[in-house]
């Protein structure tokens, strides 16, 4: 049960979301619930963002589950999210590059290293902002790590 | 009689071309200036990172450390063929034995310690307006870097345009592109400018082309089509960009836009870079971009 403070935080720190403009019911599975993983990652770190912004007030109870969250998906086994054939230049609607097929240990490598910021991040999230704050970078960094080799550009 | 002065004429022509054409190294003033700047690392480390020379100049999959090493070997695809980044660490087969003077004349004038043009894949236009004082610490700087014995890559690059005195020709018609005037006494805005222009080279990729390579000073930070095919690099004028002060400050901090999506592409590095300036720095770009005239998008942009 959240309590009606962190709920009535989260209405707000989330209104006006983005949201993804592919008709995901299309997708092949695979590559639906891989996005949703993404939007998760997404969805969790924006709570933190915002409030490491200034743009919601620091709420520590939030911050420790918006960070837990974050680390428990980080943490989960990928392996079957990407299976073989299922890059932007084969499929439709992915963004994918066939760059992770050729380079798996490296494109695992920097999904571990997004479990250890976002595990770093989780430790200190709710302590205080500055805790908050100062974590929040080296998971931005990993986020972008994979992204930079891995997703094809806009 | 006639045929005689033509061929002269002809002659001079060619003289004049030929001279026109030839490398010009910076000036006595600006080498004055650089040899009794102090070089100061701490200063050169912020210009180096400001500058984005890692994001090119690292091995093609290394990662960017503290202390990068220089390596070299990153291929540039291009319209002309395709470069290669060549070792820049302090060693034999980078610019160990370089001096200053000559260091500075590559960054800045495009000129090589023998004489030769570089090619524009170096960003030196945009370096060019640095100030001596940054150029004499980021070369005290990158002194202290890592040695790497990785020989240079020769560029794949087909006629005309492996003939590096053609490039001339194009030095001369886009020297200096130049960015709409900003306050000029607003310190702040002063430096936005300079990190932006000179430095971070922003232009280079957000500036649309003319057909021959040159950055369109009318349609500034609004925009060009991506060099690596798929999609447009964004307009960054106020037209095309809304977010706030503070989105814009995370963004460059953290990478992270205003829905929670990380930067991608070259971008991402070009953040690397400035998650490690100072805060004012970081602030000072963001103020720019607030300044500068809104360019809308053109009808043809998607
Ligand atoms: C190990 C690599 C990796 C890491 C780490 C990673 N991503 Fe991704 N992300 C990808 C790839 C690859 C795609 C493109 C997937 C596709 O379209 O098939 C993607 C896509 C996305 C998308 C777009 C989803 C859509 O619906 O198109 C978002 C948003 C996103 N990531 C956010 C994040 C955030 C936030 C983080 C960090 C908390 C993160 N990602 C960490 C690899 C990664
Ligand atoms: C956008 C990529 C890019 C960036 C950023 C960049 N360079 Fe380069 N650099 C190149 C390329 C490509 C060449 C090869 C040019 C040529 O051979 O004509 C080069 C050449 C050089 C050379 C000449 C080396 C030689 O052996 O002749 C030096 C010195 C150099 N760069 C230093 C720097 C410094 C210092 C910075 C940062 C202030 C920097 N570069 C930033 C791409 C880059
Ligand atoms: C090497 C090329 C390159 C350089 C240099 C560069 N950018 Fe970018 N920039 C990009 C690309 C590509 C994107 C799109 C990123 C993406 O797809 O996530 C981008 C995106 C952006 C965005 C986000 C805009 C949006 O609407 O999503 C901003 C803001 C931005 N750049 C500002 C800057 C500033 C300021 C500088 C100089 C300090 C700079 N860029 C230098 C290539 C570059």
């Amino acid at each position: 049960m959240l309590k009606p403070a962190i709920a009535a935080a989260l209405t707000f720190a989330t209104a006006g979301f983005a949201v993804a403009d592919t008709d995901h019911s299309k997708l092949p599975p695979e590559i639906q619930a891989r996005h949703g993983l993404m939007a998760n990652y997404a969805i969790n770190l924006g709570v933190l963002g915002d409030m490491a912004k200034g743009k919601t007030d620091y709420n520590a109870e939030l911050a420790a589950l918006a960070s837990a969250n974050l680390a428990a998906f980080a943490s989960t086994d990928q392996s079957l999210l990407w299976p073989e054939g299922s890059d932007a230049m084969t499929a439709d609607g992915s963004r994918a590059l066939p760059k992770i097929w050729e380079d798996r240990a490296d494109f695992d490598a920097k999904s571990d290293d997004l479990a250890t910021a976002a595990t770093a991040l989780a430790a200190v999230a709710g302590t205080d902002l500055a805790g908050l704050q100062s974590a929040m970078g080296g998971v931005g960094g990993a986020c972008g790590a994979c992204h930079k080799v891995y997703r094809e550009p806009k | 009689m006639l045929k005689r002065s033509l061929a002269a004429v002809a002659l001079l022509g060619a003289g004049a071309a030929w001279w026109l054409t030839a490398p010009t190294p910076l000036s006595h003033a600006t080498e004055t200036a650089l040899v009794t700047a102090p070089a100061d690392h701490i200063q050169g480390e912020q210009v180096f990172w400001a500058a984005g020379c890692a994001s090119c100049h690292v091995a093609p999959d290394a990662e960017e450390g503290d202390a990068p090493l220089l390596a070299g070997g990153q291929a540039f695809a291009s319209d002309f063929g395709t470069f290669y980044a060549p070792n820049i660490s302090p060693s034999e087969q980078g610019i160990g034995g370089w001096t200053l003077l000559e260091f500075a004349n590559a960054v800045q004038a495009g000129v090589s310690p023998d004489g030769a043009h570089y090619y524009p894949a170096f960003p030196y236009t945009a370096y060019a307006k640095a100030t001596p004082a940054d150029i004499a610490a980021l070369y005290a700087f990158m002194q202290t870097l890592p040695l790497d014995a990785t020989p240079s890559k020769a560029h794949d690059v087909g006629f005309p345009f492996n003939l590096r005195r053609s490039l001339g020709g194009w030095k001369l018609l886009f020297g200096a592109p130049t960015g709409p005037a900003v306050t000029a006494d607003d310190p702040v805005l002063q430096r936005g400018a300079y990190l932006t222009e000179a430095l971070a080279h922003c232009t280079e990729c957000h500036t649309e082309r003319n057909a021959l390579g040159g950055l369109n000073s009318d349609r500034w930070l609004a925009g060009a089509p991506n060099p690596n095919g798929k999609g447009r690099i964004p307009n960054i004028t106020p037209a095309g960009l809304d977010w706030s002060d503070i989105d814009l400050m995370a963004y460059f901090t953290t990478g992270l836009t205003p829905d929670y999506d990380s930067a991608g592409g070259h971008m991402a590095s070009v953040v690397q870079n400035l998650a490690r300036l100072s805060e004012e720095d970081r602030m000072a770009i963001v103020d720019y971009l607030k300044a500068i005239p809104a360019v809308a998008d053109q009808p043809s942009d998607p």
